[in-house]
């Protein structure tokens, strides 16, 4: 069924027809409507779930780990700050296996404050261990949003679904809702192996030594630094994982195949411009018209960014003449994150392109299409002018 | 789907006597009991066991009389201090076991 | 070792008048506790330690039908390092500021479920309770949440080695307070909790366990928030023998220090120990002080004032 909502909403509905069981968010702009419209389907009957209105985005993140170490699925968003709140539980998610869906409405961090978009929030936690998934619009914001359900629950690891406040957390879109049956049939229910059962009890994630150490049946069981490593086994497999799960998804609903990169027009391309989110389709209009004026450019979104699918990166982008980065984050005192990762995909490539990083967008800054244009017509021009420091558009110093 | 079984390791304990080792090596004062005095004993009935209620480790029984673990007995002296008929009486570690009456 | 002088021996109990009267109140007597254990021995816990003591009475109140949600704190460390648990009863081991949350997390997930009649119970230190974790617990509170939540308040932040809390008394030298001792007063948690309206707050003490006991499992019986709160003594961090626990816990509710009520729909009474108290003369509150360590840098002024403290309050008890 097609119908035109907000990007939230867009959430919301892919979180119903998952059926999460619990739900536990605190309002902060723009995830706000996400949670509200979920309130207002379980309050209406619409859903069955229970809905927590919790005190902070930290107990958010602490309801939904222990509903889902006691075996409900569970789902939580925020943005900015309040996903810096969460921080520690974000951390914590990941080291006790959960499969947790959060949605991250992506927004600038304060000090000062800003409510408007830039990627800084969810960049800044890509070393917790969450899986981290980019959506480039609405459709692709319910999609993924059911797919992150069977993925998280596949490999026992949380998903992060982002996607750009405003601009598609607050802009109408069409998109087609999926069939609650078809939705079904791809998603089993979440029964996991481990849960808080008085019939089988355990102590769920207590202190663990460093070293490895006897049960109590005797047998050797893992110390943190085996554990830890296990999860980074689990981080990388879900790459295949999640490639996998795309194609069933597209199987059944005809949408997805570009489960890690999403490319337009790179295939005969010399210059790559490669961004997350929505500006990858903004850039779409600047890669048209610089291809008009015969210049062989495409655009890359990154869909997956953490695992890094840096095969996948890196077969799209070795032997390219530029690869051009622009991106709504930065690594503060060093240069923009997703720049430094394809940077180090590219590293074995016996065929390495010149790579520029451009900053822009932060807090909200409009991103003007005459910038973008000058800034990769600056970069196709003179590919090998460029160091490591990032390039800075539409700064009004 | 990938048939490779995924999260194999999660910190999960099982319960189990002895997390701390053999907790009974901690003991620097020993708990005897007199069981002349023993309430329980003494009356053979089932009374007193305020050196099982209070017992912070479990480690003594609720029986006549009431045998102490000493695998596990810290030798914290509560049971010696809350015995109503001073029946319990610390001694050291050192002292030979089959003292004890 | 510091070593108490005014500790005199009781004449001995007698338990079986003490009995008859429990039968008559409907009191658990040490005769009708069950016998069951839920905690294991061995565990790392300190020798003498009061948490202990409230822990396995508390379990034994609670059932098998129970899960547990704890936060760092000494129990953290009794309830046993991977991959031995020291507790027989599932538990989920949560951050720390994040308790009350997590408690509320569970019995989501229980009504989700559909699993009925199982306690969720939150049990963590004063620190995780009175500091930082009291924003999820009032939110817990206010949202009506079902769970029991327990405190054990030993006054300090002991796992960490014994830094000042919000409910360390006023007077108590910590490696914090280390010199003058905390210039503050304790924060009245129970007061706190009981201010969101919730049905049962209740107190209680490690050395009162079957009093402790008939608190968890009155809480069995109801829904709602329930908060009980348990003064518990620590032999390291307060500074006194491991044989005296009891006796420095009951000396605290004796002299009219910490008082053992509850609060049922609003509804204040005192009990146990310090309801027989009404009335009555109690041993000065420096006979507490003296039996510790951690009350060394007191002054006179400081125990007068005290002393006028409990007797005003007491005068309000005993009218």
């Amino acid at each position: 069924m097609h119908i035109i909502e907000s990007g939230n909403v867009a959430a919301a509905t892919g979180v119903k027809l998952s059926r999460a069981q619990v739900i536990a968010a605190y309002p902060i702009t723009p995830q706000t409507p996400l949670t509200e419209k979920l309130s207002e389907f379980v309050e209406s009957g619409e859903f069955e779930a229970e809905y927590i209105p919790v005190e902070s985005e930290h107990s958010a993140m602490g309801v939904c780990i222990a509903a889902s170490t006691a075996g409900a699925r569970a789902f939580t968003a925020t943005s900015a700050n309040g996903l810096l709140y969460m921080s520690e539980q974000l951390h914590w998610a990941v080291g006790a296996r959960l499969p947790l869906v959060m949605c991250v409405a992506n927004r600038g961090i304060g000090a000062p404050w800003t409510v408007w978009n830039d990627q800084q929030d969810s960049m800044s936690q890509r070393d917790a261990g969450w899986i981290q998934l980019y959506a480039n619009d609405h459709q692709q914001i319910i999609d993924t949003v059911i797919k992150a359900f069977l993925l998280a629950q596949t490999v026992s690891i949380p998903v992060m679904v982002c996607y750009d406040g405003y601009l598609l957390s607050h802009t109408y879109m069409p998109f087609d809702q999926p069939d609650q049956g078809d939705v079904d049939s791809f998603l089993p229910t979440f029964s996991p192996e481990n849960f808080l059962n008085p019939e089988d009890p355990g102590n769920f994630n207590p202190v663990t030594l460093p070293d490895v150490r006897p049960g109590v049946d005797g047998k050797m069981e893992p110390g943190y630094i085996e554990i830890r490593h296990n999860l980074h086994h689990d981080l990388r497999s879900s790459i295949e994982v999640y490639g996998e799960i795309d194609s069933e998804y597209e199987e059944k609903f005809g949408r997805g195949g570009n489960p890690f990169i999403e490319k337009y027009k790179c295939e005969d391309a010399e210059f790559v411009a490669v961004c997350i989110g929505s500006l990858s389709y903004q850039l779409r209009d600047v890669i048209d018209i610089m291809r008009d004026s015969g210049t062989r450019v495409g655009v890359m979104g990154v869909q997956m960014y953490r695992p890094f699918p840096d095969e996948a990166i890196a077969d799209a982008l070795s032997g390219k003449k530029c690869v051009i980065v622009f991106e709504k984050a930065l690594s503060y005192g060093n240069q923009g994150p997703l720049y430094g990762d394809i940077k180090s995909a590219l590293y074995c490539s016996d065929d390495k392109p010149p790579i520029h990083n451009y900053i822009l967008g932060l807090g909200g800054r409009e991103i003007r299409t005459q910038h973008l244009l000058d800034a990769l017509t600056d970069s196709c021009g003179s590919p090998e002018t460029f160091g490591d420091t990032p390039r800075w558009i539409g700064l009004k110093l | 789907m990938k048939t490779e079984d995924f999260c194999k390791m999660i910190s999960r304990g099982k319960p189990g006597p002895g997390d701390g080792g053999n907790t009974g090596s901690w003991r620097v004062l020993r708990p005897v009991i007199n069981l002349e005095l023993c309430i329980p004993v003494k009356t053979n009935k089932r009374a007193c066991f305020n050196c099982w209620l209070y017992c912070p480790d479990s480690v003594v029984s609720k029986t006549i009389p009431p045998v102490i673990n000493f695998d596990y007995c810290k030798g914290c002296g509560i049971c010696a201090e809350e015995c109503p008929v001073n029946a319990i009486s610390m001694v050291d570690e050192a002292t030979p076991i089959d003292e004890e009456k | 070792m510091w070593f108490p002088g005014n500790f005199r021996r009781h004449p001995p109990l007698d338990w079986a008048e003490t009995l008859k009267k429990n039968i008559m109140e409907k009191k658990t007597t040490i005769l009708n506790l069950t016998e069951e254990e839920f905690v294991h021995p061995g565990n790392r816990a300190c020798s003498g330690c009061g948490l202990s003591i409230i822990y396995r009475i508390g379990l034994k109140a609670l059932g098998r039908n129970t899960i547990l949600v704890v936060p760092p704190s000494c129990l953290t460390v009794l309830q046993g390092l991977y991959p031995v648990a020291s507790t027989q009863l599932p538990c989920v081991n949560v951050t720390f500021a994040s308790t009350g949350a997590a408690a509320t997390g569970v019995r989501g997930a229980m009504r989700a479920l559909k699993k009925e009649n199982v306690n969720v119970v939150a049990w963590a230190g004063d620190g995780g309770t009175a500091d930082i974790g009291i924003q999820a617990l009032s939110g817990a509170c206010e949202r009506g949440e079902d769970i029991i939540y327990i405190c054990y308040d030993n006054e300090a932040y002991m796992n960490t080695g014994v830094q000042r809390s919000g409910t360390t008394p006023q007077g108590v030298l910590t490696t914090t307070t280390p010199i003058k001792g905390k210039l503050q007063e304790k924060k009245d948690v129970p007061a706190i909790i009981a201010a969101h309206g919730i049905g049962y707050v209740a107190t209680a003490s490690a050395a009162y366990p079957l009093d402790f006991y008939d608190k968890v499992k009155k809480a069995t019986t109801l829904s709602g928030p329930r908060y009980i709160h348990v003064h518990t003594p620590c032999p390291p961090g307060w500074s006194f023998d491991s044989r005296y626990t009891i006796k420095v816990g009951k000396l605290a509710v004796k002299s009219g220090l910490f008082d053992l009520y509850e609060i049922e729909n609003g509804e204040f009474k005192l009990t146990g120990e310090s309801k027989r108290l009404v009335g009555k003369d109690k041993p000065p509150v420096n006979d507490y002080f003296n039996s510790q360590g951690r009350f060394k840098s007191l002054d006179e002024e400081m125990v007068k004032k005290v002393q006028a403290q409990v007797d005003a309050k007491w005068a309000g008890y005993d009218a």
